[in-house]
């Protein structure tokens, strides 16, 4: 009878280290670690030297010393006697600002144009393409400059508005766009309008439930209520009666001109005004792009299987072709809204002070430490990201197609 | 009894002529029916599309056509055109060199920034349209670089003939070690280019001057130039690293896997800015005190390790795409590693990621006017510095922005355009 023989037990020789695919991946690995640690060692040692050399030190004090520049455009109080840690979180909340309004700007105007790419209308077809060409060709950075000379070379200064027949006026009586920035009213929350921000939260979710309500009415019965316009009186009715019956709490301020300049009111930058726009329309052609491939990817088929069970053309929409074109649409626009974000450092281009501008221009320059501040930037600009990144992983897993 | 009495009134004997189809069922009529007019909500939305491109060419056609080319300051422009609308485009002629090379590039030397593009287009017609030139002519897309290298640097033709011989003396080495193992071969090939070019430096310092073109500083470059620089220099560094990280991202072994994903994830979450103050500010501290690599090369430096990484993931995106049965079928025919990436894997997932590399190729040629940030003068940074803060040419924004747009657009659009013709071939082909 045959015997299974043992295979011969291999001692291990130093040659099976190259030759042994079993034991080279080990070498590779092994070479690749010395080499990454050599190299890491030699940047090492050239910064200590480079450091000696120049007499400085790697520290972090000089965040908590006084910026004592000035930023003009602040989200918190801020004044140049604030700490650089300080000027850094306004230049925090200035990108994360100018990052939250250019998402929201950049995916209406990406849906609308995408969705009007496909529009059976040549000419608004062949004008969306001409908007996403033009947008997606030039850097970004060109817009940027673009927009912030309309702003500053084209637009009246503030003097121009003064006496009855001036040569500009304000929009009706409350905006006002100058040189210097645009001037929106300001609202004044007295005593009571916390109410109406409390009625106004809760109309929200009495027309959330509502349609919620209507939905499983629909399915349970089969009955259709309609869901549009009371929702709609949901959201608007209670908040402007309590609006109303408190005696109208929340005031607008309205900017008026005094001396040579504007007073009252919110003023709003050139510089922010430009970077928003640009970053907004440049992001929007890509978004456009992509909304207008994730509704060509959802197959004719579909259309027309929906189709011939009977549906309307904009039930097709909504039930059908939408939730199939979302899923493919929202991950790469996601992307962009990270490129966005990325793409908001350019400010330092038009002097917004975002966190590029603060800690990575003045604060950088006045302490000349180089690589704290570097440091700091990326690692701010790195959490974002993965943040971002993150919330990605988590939708693309919850949107998984369940395949069988 | 048949009805033989009953008599048919008309029989027509011959088929009509066919008539026209209504008028508006044909021609002008019906696509303008079609396209434009098909519903209410289309024709709203026509005469809203009419009405804002009409505003459009209103408002720029009589700036465009009324232009002035000839003066030689704003003033003079605003003199010419007494009122009336009308841009200065004078700014664009007057200061035409500058925009394109910018303002220390010696103006007798411009010829040789020109020939390397045009040698550029040769260089790349092979790469680019395979069918039509022969394989032959890619001899000379080998030879390019160090060609743009001596007539855009000048100097000694000492120098680039050394690099180019490393490569050559490095390829041969790696051609014999290969066949014992591909690490062999890889390790070899290295260390005889290393080795070439470390006695090179002691030949061509003393004899700096054969064969040389004036030699021109790397900071005396910019305008237009220096954005396509750039962007072809990066972009074409970039592709061997983006491979290599892209294989070692999908690679099994951890260490390596950990690298990469570090090295790309790391790079793709910051702005380009960032990297551009680290070459600007902070790379000089990591290196030793007595080298002084200049700006530029340190933009090179960064701006290729930023394309590396989104190239990088594009050619992951490829592999990922590739069927396994390929990976399998590498396998099973007895190819290592190295075999089966160069002969099986590569150049399929090459072909599927071109599109992808061409779109991070033109977002980095974009990106590439960025440097005018850290105060380099690129074609951006020559209009925002020299030329509009120049007495005789403040305020002139719209002529210099627009046409600092149209060359980008023109670029890209082309670019982007041959992508999609590639792709369309691409897919003809696998059919």
């Amino acid at each position: 009878m045959a015997m299974l023989t043992e295979p011969p037990a291999e001692s291990f020789r130093l040659s099976m280290l190259i030759n042994d695919t079993r034991y080279r991946s080990y070498t590779f690995q092994f070479i690749a670690l010395m080499l990454l640690i050599v190299f890491m060692a030699y940047l090492g040692m050239n910064l200590v030297r480079n450091l000696a050399e120049q007499g400085q030190d790697i520290s972090f004090r000089f965040l908590g010393e006084p910026a004592g520049y000035d930023i003009n455009q602040t989200l918190i109080h801020y004044t140049n006697q604030s700490t650089h840690m300080r000027a850094s979180i306004v230049g925090v909340l200035n990108t994360l600002l100018v990052a939250v309004l250019g998402c929201i700007t950049a995916t209406v105007l990406g849906v609308v144009a995408g969705v009007l790419r496909l529009s059976p209308n040549w000419l608004v077809r062949k004008l969306m393409a001409g908007y996403v060409e033009a947008f997606r060709n030039v850097p970004v950075l060109i817009w940027i400059l673009i927009i912030f000379s309309i702003m500053t070379a084209a637009m009246p200064s503030p003097r121009a508005f003064r006496g009855a027949g001036s040569e500009a006026s304000m929009l009706f009586d409350a905006v006002a766009f100058t040189n210097r920035g645009v001037y929106l009213p300001r609202p004044i929350w007295e005593a009571g309008s916390l109410v109406v921000g409390l009625t106004f939260v809760a109309s929200v979710i009495g027309a959330l439930a509502y349609r919620r309500y209507a939905t499983k009415l629909l399915y349970d019965t089969g009955r259709l209520l309609p869901m549009g316009w009371p929702s709609l009186l949901i959201l608007v009715v209670p908040t402007v009666a309590i609006f109303f019956i408190l005696g109208r709490p929340i005031g607008l301020e309205y900017p008026e001109l005094g001396g040579f300049n504007f007073n009252g009111g919110i003023q709003i930058r050139g510089s922010l005004i430009a970077l928003w726009l640009a970053l907004a329309v440049y992001t929007g052609a890509f978004i456009a792009e992509n909304v207008r491939a994730g509704i060509q990817a959802v197959s004719g088929g579909q259309t027309e299987a929906a189709a011939s069970l009977g549906l309307r053309p904009r039930r097709i929409m909504s039930l059908i072709v939408l939730p199939q074109a979302l899923r493919i649409v929202i991950p790469p626009v996601i992307s962009q809204y990270l490129n966005l974000t990325k793409n908001s450092s350019l400010a330092i281009a038009v002097g917004y002070m975002d966190v590029t501008g603060t800690l990575g221009g003045i604060t950088l320059n006045q302490t000349g430490r180089a690589i704290e501040t570097v440091l700091m930037l990326m690692l701010f600009y790195l959490i974002i990201s993965l943040a971002i990144s993150a919330v990605m992983n988590i939708y693309n897993n919850a949107m998984k197609l369940e395949e069988r | 009894m048949s009805d033989t009495g009953h008599q048919t009134a008309f029989v027509r004997a011959e088929i009509l002529p066919e008539a026209p189809p209504p008028i508006q069922e044909q021609g002008i009529f019906k696509w303008l029916r079609e396209n434009l007019f098909s519903s209410p909500a289309n024709t709203v939305l026509t005469l809203a599309a009419a009405w804002a491109l009409y505003q459009l060419v209103t408002a720029v056609a009589p700036w465009l056509l009324n232009g002035v080319w000839t003066t030689s300051s704003l003033s003079a422009c605003r003199e010419v055109l007494d009122g009336s609308v009308g841009a200065c485009f004078s700014v664009l002629t007057e200061r035409w060199n500058q925009l394109l090379f910018g303002f220390k590039y010696p103006p007798e030397l411009y010829w040789r920034p020109l020939l390397a593009l045009a040698l550029l287009f040769v260089a790349l017609a092979p790469l680019l349209f395979a069918k039509v030139f022969p394989r032959k002519l890619l001899a000379m897309t080998a030879v390019y670089p160090f060609l743009a290298f001596y007539l855009i640097w000048g100097g000694t033709i000492l120098v680039p003939a050394f690099a180019m011989l490393g490569f050559v003396v490095g390829y041969l080495v790696y051609i014999r070690l290969v066949y014992q193992s591909a690490a062999m071969g890889l390790i070899g090939g290295v260390a005889a280019a290393l080795v070439l070019w470390y006695f090179g430096g002691y030949v061509t310092e003393p004899l700096a001057n054969v064969l040389a073109l004036e030699p021109v500083k790397s900071r005396d470059m910019g305008g237009f130039m220096l954005n396509l620089m750039l962007g072809v220099i990066c972009v074409s560094l970039s592709l061997p690293f983006g491979i290599l990280l892209a294989l070692g991202r999908q690679s099994h072994m951890p260490i390596i896997k950990w690298i990469s994903v570090v090295f790309i994830e790391f790079i793709r979450g910051v702005p380009l800015i960032t990297l551009l103050f680290v070459a600007n500010v902070v790379l000089a501290y990591f290196l030793p005190p007595e080298s002084n690599l200049d700006l530029i090369l340190r933009v090179i430096i960064m701006i290729t390790m930023f394309a590396s990484a989104y190239i990088a993931e594009v050619i992951r995106g490829g592999l990922a795409a590739l069927p396994k049965g390929q990976y399998e079928a590498a396998d099973s025919l007895g190819l290592d590693y190295a075999q089966s990436m160069q002969l099986i894997i590569l150049p399929q997932a090459l072909k599927i990621s071109i599109p992808g590399i061409v779109n991070v190729s033109v977002g980095l040629f974009k990106d590439t006017t960025l440097v005018s940030v850290i105060s380099m003068f690129d074609l951006v940074g020559m209009i925002r510095g020299p030329i509009l803060s120049a007495a005789e040419w403040n305020g002139v924004y719209w002529e210099l922005f627009g046409f600092a747009a149209l060359l980008f657009f023109v670029t890209c659009y082309g670019i982007s355009q041959y992508s999609q013709w590639l792709e369309r071939q691409l897919t003809r082909e696998n059919q």
